[in-house]
């Protein structure tokens, strides 16, 4: 059986022959409860024919999906059920039509695991430049002791706060504490099994060397395909830096609209969407104030990746390039990537506006970069834009 | 892969003797594999000929499969594919009374590739070893002139979706069954009514003399000639017309394309040819998905119900039964649809209910009541396995009675911004409603030909014949790109897109007004209007002229 190398090996060869390319390397994002979010790489392609477009149809009716069939009891109109929106924002590109049944979207594997595979591919395949090596210490994981666990009845250190909670708690179950204003301890009753430790238990540390900060503006002019590159080449970031940095990344994900949040995971990440107003200082200002209360920027390489379709409410970009500014006072790098609507066509976007006229491209060219592209890009383009991303 | 032991083959061929003692037909060489699920991923792509050609595509399927069973690890029971003899595959956990039923499933199946008439075509062909000889010579091919084999199939895979499949199988039919008209009928049906335009009474006239020649034995188209010498020629003419003579996208091309014609191109013409005859193989096992699923379903129950090998496993088989043949809640199932469907079909015809009486009928009460016990239904459901396709099945059959017997309905889904989800609802139990649902997830390759008359200059015409579904405009380049390099010259398709064009409407607002970020969507969008440009493929560019 070929494997993928040999696949994208021959894959290359098609511009030579003067055609396009035609595999895609596909993320499949299975959402999963908290971290486990599931993350699987297959190679995909699509099979042009002429085909009906069926989807016409369905936009005559604006939030409406296309209708299947059903079974069971109930009166014309009435709803039968309801689904929390998951846009494919971030998918895979799906199959072709007609691949028939079993061929769902999503899928079960260890997110790193894959992550680290994609990475591998687009770092030996798509020659990425390798990411400057700021090391500043080994990255390791190791073991500390702590009396962090509590146990009842035996021990090493006797947790007397526990202990005294504990023994009241039963004299007052065995009803010798008539009145709590006036408590005689002289009278109470001591069960061995009141008697708390603490014991010495093993807790694992890590020490990562770098630590990325994806940001998003996931507000209402973020729909569709927008969404979808600014994901995909996050994905593709994210799955590189693991297996540059051997899976010692972390990483925080923030979206933003007129405010910004925090999520814990990847696919909260690629799956939230509001219809908000849109203020990008405020991802840039939480960057911020994590970095300083976390004391990140003493053990961490800190990367900063934002995606936007350009848009921001504030005009002149006061108040982002000053918390920009901050950031690149610790920060490795900065990577702004604004993905243009089709309609605003080659019109300078807020966000490039003001980032260009600013000077700080120029000043801290080592230090951030921005990149703009279409919605409609290809694969290729959006690794064209990490290579100026981290170049 | 390797074939199941002689304790599953008997099992087997006990299974053949009561699927035929229930009227099934089929061939008495079968073979049946043990594969593994890997194997089956490997398979698939190849649309479960192991001996299909090699091509990347199927590659990068194969390791897209193995991603997606490391995501939903499936075990399929079988896979049936229409060769002579007809070979299924298995696992090989399967215990023996599970075997029993897979195997009526697998016999249903058989009988369904070997007696419905849109197969007619494969009937003479073994494909395994078909596929063999083409895979062979394609793997030669490919030593010789590398990579650009594949950039061949490719670009016929492209349009194989072209395919003149109901015109080739019109043509086997009406050749098997006499439908081009014989000299008597076209004399009187067309001849003299059409042509001559003859009084009332010269016809009568005309066939009174048939009915007397008939009777006397004595000739009666001698008179006719003598009468009409051009009849001959007008009849030779009618039968040429009714032998369809226009030939698909990829014959046409396979016949006139000047770039095909050049000798050092012309192993690619045995290449395009492997891809359209695969194509047509295929096609009668899409269009008929629903009622081969259905009929297998059908029998897996009604046979093994009846065979004392189920005893003791009546509750295994309801389980594993119900998960093949439920009606999914929201979604639609092929099995399902197909096997009620075949029941109903039993039970309207056995009370008689396929009649003009019934038609008629109007009281509802009475209607439920209607019952000629005719129990002619189990003749009449062979009838239709043998003489429909999804289309005609689904379109025939599903009726208010059906829609209304099993609760279905047509299940919508709208987008609440409130709770930001997806709420499912029933939309309608309107039986015409719910066969259009069904009907529009059909396969239905559009209708693109080579108009004759505009393809010259070394241009090739394609026109497609618009039915209110344009094309996808993503593929229209590639796939134009690949007939280009077949063609050896431009390609113009005439087509229709919206007029106009579909703005993205909030969004559009939203950005440059942010004010208005919560202004509703106009919910009513007027019609769309279509209208007609030509895409025009040259040098690798796409172009497109307004018409």
């Amino acid at each position: 059986m070929i494997t993928l190398d040999e696949l994208l090996e021959r894959d290359k060869k098609r511009e030579q022959d003067g055609f396009k390319r035609k595999i895609r390397i596909g993320r499949i994002v299975k959402p999963g409860a908290g971290n486990r979010e599931k993350i699987i790489v297959i190679p995909t392609t699509v099979e042009e024919k002429f085909v009906h477009d069926d989807t016409m149809l369905v936009e005559q009716s604006p939030g409406e999906g296309e209708p299947t069939g059903g079974t069971g009891e109930g009166e014309e109109g009435d709803i039968i059920g309801e689904q929390p929106v998951r846009p494919e924002d971030g998918d895979g590109q799906g199959e072709g039509d007609g691949e028939g049944p079993g061929e769902g979207q999503g899928g079960e594997h260890e997110m790193e695991a894959n992550a680290y595979e994609l990475g591998k591919v687009l770092s030996q395949d798509f020659e990425l430049p390798n990411l400057k090596n700021k090391g500043k210490k080994r990255a390791l994981s190791r073991y500390v002791y702590d009396l962090t666990d509590k146990n009842r009845g035996v021990g090493q250190i006797l947790d007397k706060k526990a202990t005294l909670k504990k023994i009241v708690e039963t004299n007052m179950s065995l009803g010798r504490i008539p009145d709590v204003t006036r408590i005689n301890s002289a009278g109470f009753v001591v069960s061995p099994r009141d008697l708390i430790f603490r014991v010495l238990s093993r807790e694992k540390q890590y020490e990562s060397q770098a630590l990325v900060f994806f940001l998003r503006d996931y507000s209402g002019s973020m729909g569709g395909k927008v969404t979808q590159t600014v994901v995909s080449q996050h994905v593709m970031l994210y799955s590189w830096l693991m297996y540059q940095y051997e899976r010692q990344v972390e990483t925080r994900f923030i979206l933003h609209d007129t405010e910004a949040r925090e999520v814990t995971d990847f696919q909260k990440y690629y799956s939230y969407k509001v219809a908000g107003g849109t203020k990008v200082y405020t991802a840039f200002q939480m960057v911020n104030e994590i970095v300083e209360k976390e004391h990140l920027a003493r053990d961490y390489n800190i990367y900063v990746f934002y995606g936007t379709d350009g848009d921001d409410w504030e005009k002149d970009g006061k108040q982002t390039l000053t918390e920009i500014e901050k950031i690149l006072t610790y920060a490795a790098r900065i990577g702004i990537s604004v993905v243009k609507h089709a309609y605003t066509g080659t019109k300078e976007t807020e966000v490039e506006k003001y980032i260009q006229a600013s000077g700080v491209l120029d000043r801290h060219s080592h230090l951030i970069k921005m990149d703009v592209m279409g919605e409609n890009v290809d694969d290729s383009r959006i690794i064209q834009g990490i290579k100026t991303l981290i170049s | 892969m390797e074939l199941v032991n002689q304790h599953v083959k008997g099992i087997m061929e006990e299974c053949k003797l009561r699927a035929r003692d229930a009227g099934l037909r089929f061939d008495d060489e079968t073979l049946e594999y043990i594969v593994t699920n890997r194997d089956l991923i490997e398979l698939s792509p190849k649309t479960m000929i192991p001996t299909l050609y090699d091509y990347w595509v199927h590659d990068v399927r194969v390791l897209s499969g193995k991603g997606m069973y490391e995501a939903y690890p499936s075990n399929p029971y079988e896979t049936v594919i229409n060769t002579r003899p007809a070979i299924s595959f298995y696992n090989d956990n399967n215990p023996d009374w599970l075997n029993v039923m897979i195997f009526y499933h697998v016999l249903a199946h058989i009988d369904f590739f070997q007696n419905n008439l849109y197969y007619k075509n494969t009937w003479d062909v073994d494909l395994a070893g078909q596929a063999l000889a083409d895979k062979r010579l394609i793997a030669q091919l490919r030593s010789e002139k590398g990579r650009w084999v594949d950039y061949v199939i490719e670009f016929a895979r492209g349009m194989d979706n072209l395919v003149g499949f109901h015109r080739e199988l019109n043509r086997s039919l009406t050749r098997d069954q006499g439908h081009v008209p014989d000299r008597i009928d076209f004399y009187f049906d067309r001849f003299l009514q059409k042509i001559k335009s003859v009084p009332q009474h010269v016809y009568l006239k005309e066939i009174d003399r048939y009915n007397q020649c008939r009777k006397d034995h004595t000739d009666f188209l001698g008179i006719v000639v003598e009468q009409y010498p051009e009849f001959e020629e007008n009849f030779q003419k009618e039968k040429q017309k009714n032998i369809p003579g226009k030939l698909d996208v990829m014959e046409y091309i396979l016949k006139y394309s000047p770039f095909l014609r050049k000798e050092e191109n012309e192993w690619m013409k045995s290449v395009i040819h492997i891809i359209r005859s695969t194509s047509l193989y295929f096609q009668p096992q899409i269009r008929t998905k629903t009622m081969n699923e259905g009929w297998a379903s059908f029998w897996h129950a009604h046979l093994f119900l009846n065979d004392e090998r189920i005893r003791g496993h009546e509750t295994d088989f309801a389980k594993v039964n119900a998960t093949v043949t439920a009606m999914p809640k929201v979604g639609l199932n092929p099995y399902a649809l197909g096997l009620r469907l075949f029941e109903h079909i039993q039970e309207m015809e056995d009370k008689g209910r396929y009649s003009l009486g019934y038609f008629q009928l109007k009281d509802a009460h009475l209607r439920t009541k209607y019952d000629q016990t005719k129990n002619t239904g189990l003749d009449y459901i062979f009838s239709v396995r043998e003489n429909m396709d999804d289309f005609s099945f689904i379109n025939t059959f599903v009726d208010q009675e059906f829609v209304d017997r099993h609760h279905l309905f047509v299940a919508g889904k709208r987008f609440n911004p409130q709770r930001n989800t997806w709420q499912y609802y029933i939309k309608s139990r309107k039986m015409d409603e719910y066969k259009q649902m069904i009907i529009d997830t059909l396969y239905h390759p559009p209708d693109i030909r080579v108009v004759e008359g505009k393809t010259r200059n070394g241009v090739l015409y394609l026109d497609h014949r618009f039915e209110n579904k344009p094309l996808k405009q993503d593929f229209i380049e590639n796939t134009m790109i690949g007939i280009e390099f077949l063609w050896g010259g431009p390609v113009h398709l005439e087509t229709s897109v919206p007029a106009t064009v579909s703005q993205p409407g909030a969004p559009y607002i939203n950005f440059w007004d942010p004010g208005a970020a919560g202004r509703p969507a106009d919910s009513r969008k007027p019609p769309i209007q279509w209208k007609r440009v030509r895409f025009v493929m040259k040098d690798r560019k796409l172009h497109k002229q307004e018409l």
